[in-house]
């Protein structure tokens, strides 16, 4: 598992050099989501060839420069068509069926379509051929964006930070930077029309551009106005649905398990009491201090690990065999990555009948690695009922929801593990700078 | 040394008599116990006259660190050997033991099925890495500065771990079995034991002086 993605860094660090070809693979082209910086087309690829990796992202700039974008628009299609690796299905079949994307897109491709009719008409013919590809590769991105699952969001919203950072802040230094890109453009736009014309003719096809652009506007105006507060509508729904998620996955974490729990502990009213009381103290903390309940309150992850392993053996009368390799401060990521492995910690303490759960935890200068294993009975993932939110969001949809990854592996009889991995951010930034969306 | 139906014969060194006893009852029939000790000064005695296979060892003791009783053994009766056991040890202890000489570190967590396991394999002449002892280990040898930069005395055969033997190790932090380990990697688990032993013997004979003060570094981290 672990194995096809290892290998080229141990090469690098063998040879000193580049490794330009290595062994073919086999099996259709599959985008890697392990390797990716955009859709892992190149990465798919690359594999798929033998190439290396950056060998082939290189030849992808060039051939975009020398094709004058032409090529983008093949990647973006190369994105929409081919399947990601372990997914069913391509982004493209699910796009058909998403309306309101295909409408967006279709806004897009016309605003694209007359601003090319704009350009050709000034007879600027260079600019003409880059509007195209980028309108299309725009409505190719918003129709993969829409339909991409959870984690492949999260890449591309990390690839689009920087840029969005630019121009979507409110601060001041941001307006001046966004007024003096705007100068720019607008500059440049102007030096683009006046090499075409000489300045006195200038004015005669400015004022039917003028007149065109109006005929737009009034024809088309309202369908992309409408298309916009739709975008809006939509977002806030997606941002409801977020918050309601990320709620649920908590009341799961901490009224459930302990409700869970009480039942089991029927025969011991006592212990029931402590239960309840103790659960009680953690809603109204959460409720009216706005403390999350299950949240560690430690400083490094080495300390997390540590209170995970005491609640649980507390809790659950079992052994968690608990080794850390490294160590480092917490951020909003690597909370959640441990508030996940306490899940799935919890998860195998209360199922899997094994009397010993092993938690491994290791620091990487790139990202950090959690396993948590047992050598229980085992499940079947595919046959958990919808409804246990265990898996699925907490541990699952808490490292998509912030860039990390979670796999598990479970054999009937032998036991189960799952591997958690969160990249690590450099530097210091809060969950409000990253998801403007959500207060 | 060991008697004829190939049953080791293990000595038990630990200050609480319960959990001797404990351990006693958990070897059960399949080892065979030749003695007991509750300090490093009776166990150095005992050891010497009963001459065992195993010794399972404490590795803290009221009269010094259980390294003392290895040191004292190691240098008279080197075919001794010596297996670590306790609860819960800070690293630089367990490192101490280890590199005194004794061939695995266990946790008391550990089932009487795999104590006995582990015993078999000790004195068999093999290393038993525990999961902590695993992450004790890629710990101490993660703070490698890259090949050469370690000072004159850096030896990149006894200071760093190959890129397989950390993977054996990160799998047995993980809580894999040796046996779990060869199904992963599609070794047999003769080459995950050689791979252990080489760690072991890397961590006794390696001089890196970050390996000795690690443990003590790391607390400041």
């Amino acid at each position: 598992m672990e194995e096809p993605t290892g290998w080229p860094r141990y090469r690098y660090r063998r040879h000193g050099l580049l490794r330009w070809r290595g062994p073919r693979g086999r099996g259709p082209l599959r985008r890697r989501q392990s390797d990716r910086l955009a859709g892992g087309v190149a990465a798919g690829l690359a594999s798929r060839l033998g190439f290396d990796v950056n060998v082939m992202r290189i030849a992808f700039v060039v051939a975009t420069v020398f094709t004058g974008g032409t090529f983008a628009v093949g990647y973006v299609l190369a994105w929409l068509l081919v399947p990601a690796d372990g997914a069913d299905g391509n982004l493209a079949g699910r796009a058909l069926t998403d309306a309101r994307g295909l409408a967006v897109a279709a806004g897009i491709g016309s605003l694209s379509f007359f601003a090319w009719i704009i350009v050709s008409v000034l007879n600027a013919g260079w600019l003409s051929n880059l509007v195209w590809p980028l309108g299309l590769c725009v409505a190719g991105i918003v129709l993969i964006w829409r339909n991409a699952p959870a984690d492949e969001q999260a890449a591309m919203r990390q690839l689009a930070e920087p840029v969005l950072s630019v121009t979507g802040g409110e601060g001041r230094s941001r307006i001046v930077l966004r007024v003096l890109l705007a100068a720019v453009l607008l500059l440049g736009g102007l030096a683009v029309l006046l090499s075409g014309h000489s300045a006195s003719a200038l004015l005669r096809p400015l004022g039917g551009v003028a007149l065109v652009i109006a005929a737009i506007v009034v024809g088309f105006g309202p369908w992309w106005l409408r298309i916009a507060r739709d975008l809006v509508v939509e977002r806030q729904a997606r941002a409801r649905a977020e918050e309601r998620a990320d709620m649920a996955a908590r009341l799961h974490d901490s009224v459930l398990q302990t409700l869970a729990l009480i039942q089991r502990r029927a025969d011991d009213p006592q212990r029931v009491v402590q239960l309840a009381r103790a659960q009680e103290r953690e809603l109204r903390s959460w409720l009216f201090e706005g403390r999350a309940p299950g949240s560690l309150d430690v400083m490094t992850l080495a300390d997390g690990v540590g209170v995970i392993q005491q609640e649980v053996e507390a809790q659950y009368g079992i052994a968690v065999e608990a080794v850390t390799v490294g160590d480092c401060e917490l951020d909003d990521d690597l909370g959640a990555l441990l508030a996940a492995a306490r899940e799935a910690t919890v998860n195998a303490a209360k199922w899997s009948g094994a009397d010993v759960v092993s938690l491994f935890a290791e620091v990487e200068p790139a990202a950090v690695s959690l396993f948590v294993r047992d050598r229980g009975r085992g499940f079947d993932p595919e046959t958990v009922p919808g409804d246990r939110k265990g898996l699925a969001e907490s541990v699952h949809g808490r490292m998509a929801r912030r860039g990390g990854s979670a796999t598990v592996r479970s054999v009937r009889g032998e036991g189960t593990e799952v591997s958690l991995t969160m990249p690590r951010t450099t530097g210091p930034r809060t969950a409000g700078e990253r998801q403007p969306s959500r207060t | 040394m060991s008697t004829p139906h190939g049953s080791p014969r293990v000595f038990l060194v630990d200050d609480h008599g319960l959990f001797r006893s404990g351990v006693r009852f958990e070897l059960g029939g399949q080892v065979e116990v030749v003695g007991e000790a509750d300090d490093v000064e009776p166990a150095i005695a005992g050891i010497a006259e009963s001459l065992p296979d195993v010794v399972l060892l404490d590795v803290h003791l009221p009269g010094g660190g259980g390294q003392a009783v290895v040191t004292a053994i190691k240098a008279a009766h080197p075919q001794v050997r010596f297996l670590a056991l306790s609860a819960s040890d800070a690293p630089e202890d367990v490192i101490a033991v280890i590199r005194a000489g004794a061939r695995g570190y266990v946790t008391k967590t550990i089932s009487g099925a795999e104590l006995v396991d582990a015993v078999r394999r000790v004195a068999a002449g093999d290393a038993v890495f525990s999961p902590r002892l695993a992450g004790f280990v890629l710990d101490a040898f993660s703070a490698i500065p890259a090949a050469g930069g370690g000072g004159p005395s850096f030896d990149p055969e006894l200071d760093q771990l190959t890129p397989r033997e950390r993977e054996v190790l990160r799998l047995i932090a993980r809580g894999y079995t040796y046996r779990e380990i060869a199904r992963e990697l599609f070794i047999s688990v003769k080459t995950v034991e050689s791979h252990v032993s080489s760690v072991l013997r890397k961590l006794q004979l390696s001089t890196r002086h970050q390996l000795t003060r690690w443990a003590a570094e790391r607390r400041l981290t």
